[in-house]
């Protein structure tokens, strides 16, 4: 079948950018999206133009490397799917589709649709972590977890950080992955000493790095990859308000060191 | 040269514990002296620089993805082993170096194999205290499976995604260090040259992915975590981006290569659907506990699976091995897969597949059971293949997912370059000829969190934390060597694409160097890649600049040292006259079609050293004593 | 409460109470906690108001005495407004702030955009905001103040106690004035079946089990004050209310 690109084209992170039309004739139905774009690639190469840029690497849906826009929506049509897994059986013959970076203030674009991640680490830097040094820690059954708040906080630890949930939101925010993270730990025993200070240095990075405010509308949670939920974001709103509020004490910083 | 192995002395389960008597410490208050720096965030790099920073040194940490996360030990499914014992099914510590060892085919390091597995108990409860959300019983204790055909229930799990969780675990830990400044990060730097200074590793060459810079870092220590080198294949289980440079480019510089050609092939990924096909998608080998393995007995048999009578199958692990069946070690899975395909009975559009049944499991177990237990992988399967595997049998095949092989260490795990250490998949490794189920991951976190940092303080401590200099002539010559290089792959401007010559190696190093090897097509290959690299420099076409984001630039020059390491995996392949474990040299089997070890001849790892360009390397050679497990043939009849 | 120089002032725990209210309210969560209570206040008091304004269906006599009674209870009366006007002042203040933060998060747009998950309702929170706020305006100079509405009518002209019922049937004898009415009350709706359910995840109340249900009650709130309050108008138009 034959597919129509509209690809977002930029030189680098200052350069103007403008969507370029491209049309990809032969594309199987068995390629997954990104397959189809190394094919425009080899294209672009033979012709002596420059290839499109984007990020990937394991190509199985959980590095978190790839992720554009496809036609307005997240990663594309298929809901819990990042692109690299993303099958063309799933578009027809002749369909248009514009591909755009991830937008956010938070994210620069540092080439075609390659995006600078780099807030993501430094909000997990500021408390996304249990502050144990290497040694020699309790033994692994030493504090029974429930079952189900094993489960759940596996289901918020899938969070791949691939970005597309501010790619998503309107308001550009980082709520759904931040709070993926503070749920996590929350609902562990070990993630209980630094709770509090958790919230409150994640939520504060995340103002810090440019990052909009959660408005609850939920299309963060519509595309993200690994149906993460907005309950997490809940969560994080409410340990960030019994921090705010609460008895336990707090400092300014960490306790990282 | 000699290979020194530096195994402490005394029976097997005190050497450790010697060796770290042994060692010299650092003071605390100078280790802030020392720079060491660490190349690689996965499982191993990033658990060794995290721990590095904890216990105070001044680490510089280089990874080539945007962030550290991202590393290919997120992928990892299935679980990590651990000598708990917790199901008390009479697992221990020798136990699992027994079986490791075994698994091995007896081609790895008494004394390493058996820290692996003391060591492996501390790794579960350092990544309980991280918060990694491991599987649970309901009464809030571990669970546990037995994977990979193991007796006992070993493995500790996160649903399909432990690698990923305890990777997070890892990469939380080193955001940790990096807040607290006791780490500095470098993302998207490509390490491209080692920088050795009177004989010994001082430094590291990078390119900056973004800005096209080239940058020499100096410190006391280089640590190698940069994972294997599968790709070499093509089509793998491997991300896109790992790749060997690192590894390469240091071999280059004089630390030994060992058993470059033990790769590991896993039997159950999805088949190539196309010319186009970037990448292979593994099916957790869990699948074979339920599923079983069959292809039509005629040859070219087209029929749907559907239409095959229940006669006309062969149910070729069940009728060759009826005590093991389906749940053959992974090399023997493999080979069989590939011998009734190479019949002309493989099945689906290409012929290289074989079927992967659950009808009898869902008949017996009922449809809800096998959901309960593969859901999420049927899903996968079906996303890729748009086929429903609850109705339709699965097609599968082996795909490249592991290498054995890498840069030769000794117990300290330091390189032959002295102040140069490798760590996880990156180095020659624990795991022999072939690698056992839900051990990478352990591998990798036990070199990483409890084995370099000790053996690196004993190297520091003997080195003055002497000013290295970022304009010493060696380090100078490797900066402007890097550069020259860039410039020389986009100076070549010629005619076909990176990805073309990085296919037609992939071609080659399969059919001649994948599950089957022989004399003449190992020495076919060999010439077949000399002359796809004379034309790779004759012919590739870079487009762009070296001074911006160039993805076809760093791809070139990771194809243009698999160009280079396929010919000495060839070469390795070709040296050793025996099969043993991945390595399935066809001259050398049992008149039942097995594996033959030669262990008169080849109980050593070989371990090749650099020569300079156009020379051969030499082979060192390390002997194997196996003063603990005595060598056997394997067999799953 | 002078925030400032209080906190300038006083030593130890106050100062660092206040600082801890200021960084609380520095913060996007601190902001929006801020947005759900004052909507939670703005919430309850739409549809007390509406219950209160129903009473027109039962005539005259009790719609007035309702008036009557709320103007003879001053701290009744003037506590609810002045809650109301600080509860409306922060929460207008707070979404300049945060629509000001959002629209800098994402400088550029998508060419192109289509939603995956989120409501009608929920996308438009930014425009039937600033309309409900000017309706306000309209409706405090009609009905409260009376400056907007051609005949106002007081019942005890001496207290300045308006006649509401008179009041009301006049001023929606006007189908302009209706038709206002009726739109705004759509964008009420609209503002509450998001507002409604939102300002618990923005308090962190989020439970599996409840979450669900309480979403059905804010959705069920919006339509019900949509209904009750056109009711209103629409009697009065069509001759019922007289």
């Amino acid at each position: 079948m034959k597919i129509i690109l509209h690809v977002w084209r930029q030189k680098g992170r200052d350069a103007e950018g403008k969507l370029v039309r491209y049309e990809c004739p032969n594309v199987s139905e068995h390629m997954s999206f990104l397959e189809m774009l190394d094919v425009l690639n080899e294209d672009l190469t033979a012709r002596g133009e420059d290839p499109v840029a984007f990020e990937h690497d394991c190509r199985e849906g959980i590095c978190g490397c790839c992720g554009f826009v496809i036609n307005g929506v997240a990663h594309g049509p298929m809901p819990g799917t990042t692109v690299c897994q993303l099958h063309m059986r799933h578009f027809k013959d002749g369909d248009e589709l514009y591909l755009e970076p991830w937008r956010a203030m938070a994210f620069p674009v540092l080439k075609d649709l390659m995006v600078d991640r780099g807030a993501f680490d430094r909000i997990i830097a500021a408390g996304g972590y249990v502050s144990v040094s290497t040694g020699a820690p309790p033994d692994g059954n030493a504090l029974p977890v429930p079952k189900s708040d094993a489960e759940r906080a596996m289901d918020a630890a899938q969070c791949i950080g691939c970005g597309a949930c501010v790619a998503a939101c309107p308001n550009a925010s980082a709520s759904l992955f931040t709070s993926a993270k503070v749920s996590h730990l929350g609902l562990l025993p070990q993630g209980q000493p630094e709770r509090h200070e958790r919230a409150l240095g994640m939520v504060r990075q995340m103002a810090i790095e440019g990052f909009g405010a959660c408005g609850n509308i939920g299309e963060c949670e519509a595309v993200c990859p690994k149906r993460i939920s907005i309950e997490n974001i809940a969560r994080m709103h409410r340990d960030y308000l019994c921090a705010a509020f609460g008895e336990r004490p707090h400092g300014e910083t960490g306790s990282a060191g | 040269m000699n290979l020194d192995s530096r195994i402490p002395s005394g029976p097997i389960e005190k050497k450790w514990d010697n060796c770290r008597f042994d060692m010299k410490l650092v003071n605390p208050a100078n280790k802030r002296k020392y720079t060491v720096i660490v190349v690689g965030t996965g499982l191993a790099g990033g658990s060794a620089a995290a721990t590095l920073g904890e216990l105070g040194y001044n680490v510089l940490c280089f990874s080539h993805q945007d962030s550290p996360r991202r590393a290919h030990s997120i992928a990892a499914q299935g679980g990590i082993n651990a000598a708990k014992n917790y199901q008390n099914d009479g697992d221990s510590i020798y136990r699992l170096f027994y079986d490791t060892v075994k698994g091995g085919d007896f081609r790895a390091r008494e004394a390493n194999v058996y820290r692996l597995a003391q060591i492996s108990v501390n790794i579960i409860d350092q990544c309980v205290a991280q918060g990694v959300p491991f599987a649970r019983e309901y009464g809030g204790m571990l669970a546990n499976r037995s994977f990979g055909g193991a007796q006992v229930s070993r493995t500790f799990y996160a649903r399909g995604q432990t690698g990923q969780q305890l990777l997070l675990g890892a990469y939380q830990a080193l955001e940790r260090q990096i807040h607290a400044g006791s780490v500095k990060m470098f993302p998207r730097r490509e390490m491209l040259d080692l920088i050795v200074i009177d004989g010994v590793a001082r430094g590291i060459v990078t390119r900056d992915m973004v800005t096209g810079r080239f940058e020499a870092t100096v410190a006391d220590a280089v640590v190698l975590g940069t994972g294997g080198y599968g790709n070499i294949f093509y089509l793998s289980t491997n991300a896109r981006n790992s790749n060997a440079t690192a590894i390469w480019r240091a071999y280059k510089r004089g630390a030994a290569f060992g058993n470059p050609c033990f790769t590991q092939i896993h039997p159950t990924c999805i088949p190539v659907s196309g010319e186009y096909q970037s990448k292979l998608t593994l099916m957790s080998e869990s699948l074979r506990n339920d599923g079983r393995i069959w292809v039509p007995l005629k040859k070219g048999d087209t029929r749907p699976s559907s239409q095959i009578p229940e006669a006309e199958r062969d149910y070729f692990l069940e009728r060759r091995y009826p005590s093991f069946g389906n749940l053959v070690p992974r090399d023997v899975a493999s080979r069989n897969a590939k011998m009734v395909c190479d019949e002309g009975r493989g099945v689906g559009p290409s012929g290289f597949g074989v079927y992967l049944d659950f009808a009898d499991s869902i008949s017996r177990l009922g449809a809800e059971t096998i959901r309960e237990r593969y859901g999420n992988l049927f899903e996968m399967y079906d996303l890729i293949t748009g086929e429903d595997p609850y109705t339709t049998p699965m097609r599968i095949y082996p795909a490249v997912h592991y290498t054995m092989g890498g840069l030769w260490v000794d117990y300290r795990l330091q390189s032959t370059i002295p102040g140069l250490f490798v760590i996880g998949e990156a180095n020659f490794s624990d795991h022999g000829a072939n690698r056992l189920g839900a051990s990478a991951l352990m591998q990798g976190l036990a070199d990483g969190y409890f084995v370099l940092p000790y053996t690196i303080g004993d190297y520091l401590a003997q080195s003055k934390p002497a000013k290295a200099d970022a304009n010493h002539a060696a380090a100078r010559e490797a900066l402007d060597g890097a550069g020259a290089l860039t410039r020389k792959l986009l100076g070549v401007k010629g005619k076909r694409s990176v990805d073309s010559f990085h296919k037609e190696l992939g071609k080659y190093m399969w059919e001649y160097c994948g599950m089957a090897r022989n004399e003449k097509g190992l020495e076919h290959a060999q010439g077949k890649i000399a002359a796809l690299r004379e034309e790779f420099w004759r012919n590739v076409n870079v487009t762009g600049e070296g001074e911006e984001i160039n993805q076809a630039l760093e791809r070139a020059g990771r194809v243009a040292d698999y160009l280079e390491l396929g010919e000495l995996m060839c070469l390795d392949a070709y040296q050793r006259r025996e099969s043993c474990g991945g390595h399935f040299r066809e001259e050398w089997q049992t008149p039942e079609g097995e594996a033959q070890r030669d262990d008169e001849r080849f109980s050593h790892a070989a371990a090749w050293l650099y020569q300079g360009a156009g020379k051969t390397p030499e082979r060192l050679v390390e002997p194997l004593a196996f003063e603990y497990v005595h060598p056997s043939q394997r067999s799953y009849k | 409460m002078s925030v400032g120089s209080a906190a300038r002032s006083a030593a130890g725990a106050r100062s660092a109470e206040t600082s801890k209210l200021l960084g609380f309210y520095h913060s996007p969560v601190g902001k929006k906690a801020v947005m759900a209570v004052t909507g939670l206040i703005g919430a309850g008091f739409v549809i007390g108001h509406m219950l209160g304004n129903l009473q027109v269906f039962l005539g005259p006599e009790v719609m007035n005495a309702y008036g009557m009674k709320l103007h003879e209870t001053p701290p009744l009366l003037y506590g609810a407004r002045t809650v109301l006007l600080i509860a409306v002042a922060l929460h207008i203040i707070a979404a300049v702030q945060l629509t000001r933060m959002n629209v800098q998060a994402r400088p550029k747009g998508y060419a192109k955009w289509t939603p995956a998950g989120s409501s009608y309702a929920s996308r438009t929170m930014r425009v039937s905001g600033p309309l409900l706020a000017l309706f306000i305006v309209y409706h405090l100079l009609h009905f409260t103040s009376g400056v907007a509405h051609p005949n106002f009518r007081y019942q005890d002209a001496l207290h300045k106690v308006p006649a509401p019922y008179e009041n009301v049937v006049a001023g929606f004898a006007n189908p302009v004035v209706s038709l206002v009415y009726i739109v705004a009350m759509i964008l009420l709706m609209l503002h509450i079946h998001h507002g409604a359910w939102s300002l618990f995840q923005s308090l962190g109340l989020n439970h599996p089990r409840y979450t669900p249900a309480l979403r059905s009650l804010a959705r069920a709130a919006s339509y019900a004050l949509l209904i009750g309050n056109c009711a209103i108008p629409l009697a009065v138009l069509a001759g019922v209310v007289k």
